[in-house]
């Protein structure tokens, strides 16, 4: 029945795909000059050899009808191939990878740490409605939505690396290397992460628990002689943790322009700053690759939240 | 949004039937809220200074003057002086007709180009409505900031592919919010009258349903400014925006990076002012919003995606 599920949802992505790809496609087709030599990246009349030019054409494919070439493309782009990168002379996809890994710990470790510090501040926020706590809450939650965030990332290199000196301001060390200088040069980034996404968090936790809170199946749970502890933090926390979960899983859209910024601003060698920096070089390759990449990452993500929603909440029909 | 239906449909009556009374109601509806009435102080003077830029700044904007170079904030410099000894204050200034220019087009230009898909599909339904659907979830799988950001590098910064780099990833919000409007509207009384008195079914559609949908999507509106905001001073700090002789407060931001530690207000000034404006609009649609509809909370996910 689940697989049935998934293989159904996944159907249904294709047209999403397609989409997709054609606005990325199309998008490369809008920068102006000749195409080979913008995607070699030598728009500023630097000299090409004839082999190379004519390797791009037959690569581009642009001897072909427009929509020959997209699909052309799509063949390419779904088995792995997304072109050789200009500026490193390797494949796209495998630049990528390479700064996958940062970037993930940026993410994966952003998220975490919102969703533990967001949906206890939620619960309590909605528990004590209408109080200082809740005011609180909410102030985070709209300070948080409206400062940002490059200017917060900015603010906290000023005070934690230029006044206190205690973190180190821009720059990335991996953990194997030396765990605690990785620490170190995380700390400010991905406290910059988290605190965006933990104020997203908060307010659906909080809208969340507060409609729960008026459901009869907790007055059913009060009048069975339940206690106040046990009905709220079990039954409606358990309940309103599935729309906390939507919210996190929609998030990744979202997610992958924070880190960008992110990025930018504490030189992190991740995806975000390979896309600045190849927007830079001109190494529309890699351009390419790193949105299409982060496309992908937000379609299949969707894709599992979808599943895994089914599998946590029975009342939902697979159909 | 079948299930909302309902609720939908209460708040479209609710409202009344031409524009101004819509805006009238809008004000009374939400004027005793504090949320509402700081915000839209803040976005009146935003508004008034960008409209009159130049006439009230203190300083020529773009004259430097090298002996009073990054001054610390003064009386003379209320905000200090920038690395060529131009007046923060005056270039704050001049930035806000850029923020709105930019934001203002961003957001009507999403509702130009979202609004009449989201009518085709609900007038025609079937295969064109699906198929509109489709495409509008493809839209919203998209990083949007990433997108705009791309969209802006591979065709260089102008203001107009700056607007639709914004307002790109707004189209499927405003599809949605006229589809499921029209939807609920298309049923109701004054539409059988309408149609019954031979009106055409464009001439029903704006004469009759439009000014009934226009509270929700003004709510819209306001929340996407902030973002419109975000994304433009955003793409700016990345190097990505609109360059010289325009004024943006990202790039004020980008620049001042370099001298964080000598002289901070350089950063800090243009980011509060910049936090402020999307505070006073967030602050504004939200209590909008929840004026209008408290279920509407939920599209905010999708705000800032």
């Amino acid at each position: 029945m689940l697989m049935r599920y998934a293989a159904m949802r996944l159907m249904q992505l294709i047209p999403m795909v397609l989409v997709v790809t054609m606005v990325v496609f199309f998008v490369m087709m809008i920068v102006p000059g000749d195409p080979v030599m913008v995607m070699l990246g030598a728009v500023d009349g630097a000299p090409v050899s004839r082999e190379v030019y004519d390797a791009m054409r037959l690569q581009l494919g642009l001897d072909q009808p427009l929509i020959v070439q997209y699909f052309h493309w799509l063949l390419n782009v779904l088995q792995g191939d997304l072109g050789i990168s200009i500026t490193y002379r390797t494949p796209a996809l495998e630049v990528i990878f390479q700064r996958m890994i940062p970037t993930l710990y940026l993410m994966v470790g952003g998220t975490l740490i919102a969703v533990i510090i967001a949906v206890p501040a939620g619960v309590l926020a909605a528990i004590h409605n209408s109080t200082k706590w809740d005011h609180l809450a909410t102030g985070f939650v709209v300070l948080g939505i409206s400062v940002p965030t490059f200017w917060l990332g900015l603010i906290a290199i000023l005070i934690f690396a230029v006044y206190l000196g205690w973190l180190p301001s821009i720059g990335y060390t991996p953990p194997q290397e030396d765990f605690v200088d990785f620490l170190k040069h995380i700390a400010l980034p991905l406290s910059v992460v988290a605190l965006n996404i933990a104020a997203t968090v908060l307010r659906f936790q909080r809208q969340d628990f507060l409609e729960q809170m008026h459901q009869d199946y907790v007055r059913t749970a009060r009048a069975k002689g339940l206690s106040e502890t046990l009905v709220l933090w079990k039954h409606v926390l358990r309940n309103s943790l599935m729309t906390t979960f939507t919210v996190v899983g929609l998030q990744v859209a979202y997610l992958s322009g924070l880190i960008t910024i992110v990025e930018s601003v504490f030189n992190y060698p991740g995806i975000g700053y390979l896309l600045l920096n190849s927007i830079r070089t001109r190494d529309f390759i890699v351009v390419q690759g790193v949105v299409l990449f982060m496309a992908f990452l937000v379609i299949i993500v969707n894709l599992m939240v979808d599943v895994l929603y089914t599998v946590l909440d029975p009342r939902i029909r697979y159909s | 949004m079948e299930a909302r239906a309902t609720d939908d449909s209460l708040i479209f009556a609710r409202s009344a039937s031409r524009l101004s009374s819509v805006t009238r109601s809008i004000i009374s509806f939400a004027g005793g809220d504090r949320r509402f009435v700081v915000g839209g102080m803040i976005l009146v003077l935003y508004i008034l200074v960008a409209l009159m830029g130049p006439g009230i700044s203190p300083y020529d904007l773009n004259v430097p003057e090298l002996d009073i170079r990054m001054q610390a904030p003064s009386w003379a410099h209320w905000l200090g002086t920038d690395r060529i000894g131009r007046d923060v204050l005056t270039r704050i200034i001049a930035g806000s007709r850029v923020s709105l220019e930019v934001a203002a087009g961003a957001v009507i230009m999403a509702l130009i180009l979202g609004a009449p898909l989201g009518a085709l599909g609900s007038y025609a339904g079937g295969t064109a409505d699906s198929l509109v659907q489709r495409i509008m979830e493809g839209i919203m799988a998209f990083p949007s900031l990433v997108l705009a950001l791309a969209l802006v590098a591979l065709a260089g910064p102008s203001v107009i592919m700056l607007w639709f780099a914004i307002a790109f990833s707004s189209i499927p919000r405003y599809a949605r919010l006229v589809r499921s409007g029209i939807l609920t509207q298309k049923e109701q009384e004054y539409v059988d009258a309408a149609r019954a008195m031979g009106q055409s079914p464009m001439r029903i559609l704006v004469r009759q349903i439009l000014p009934h949908i226009m509270a929700p999507i003004s709510v819209q509106l306001t929340l996407d400014f902030a973002r419109a905001i975000t994304v433009e001073a955003s793409l700016s700090y990345l190097g990505l925006g609109l360059s010289v002789p325009y004024i943006s407060w990202g790039t004020m931001i980008r620049d001042a990076q370099d001298f964080l530690e000598v002289a901070p207000w350089l950063a800090i000034f243009p980011g509060l002012t910049l936090a402020g404006v999307i505070l006073a609009f967030t602050l504004v649609g939200d209590a909008l919003r929840d004026r209008m509809d408290p279920r509407m909370r939920r599209s905010l996910s999708r705000r800032l995606a």
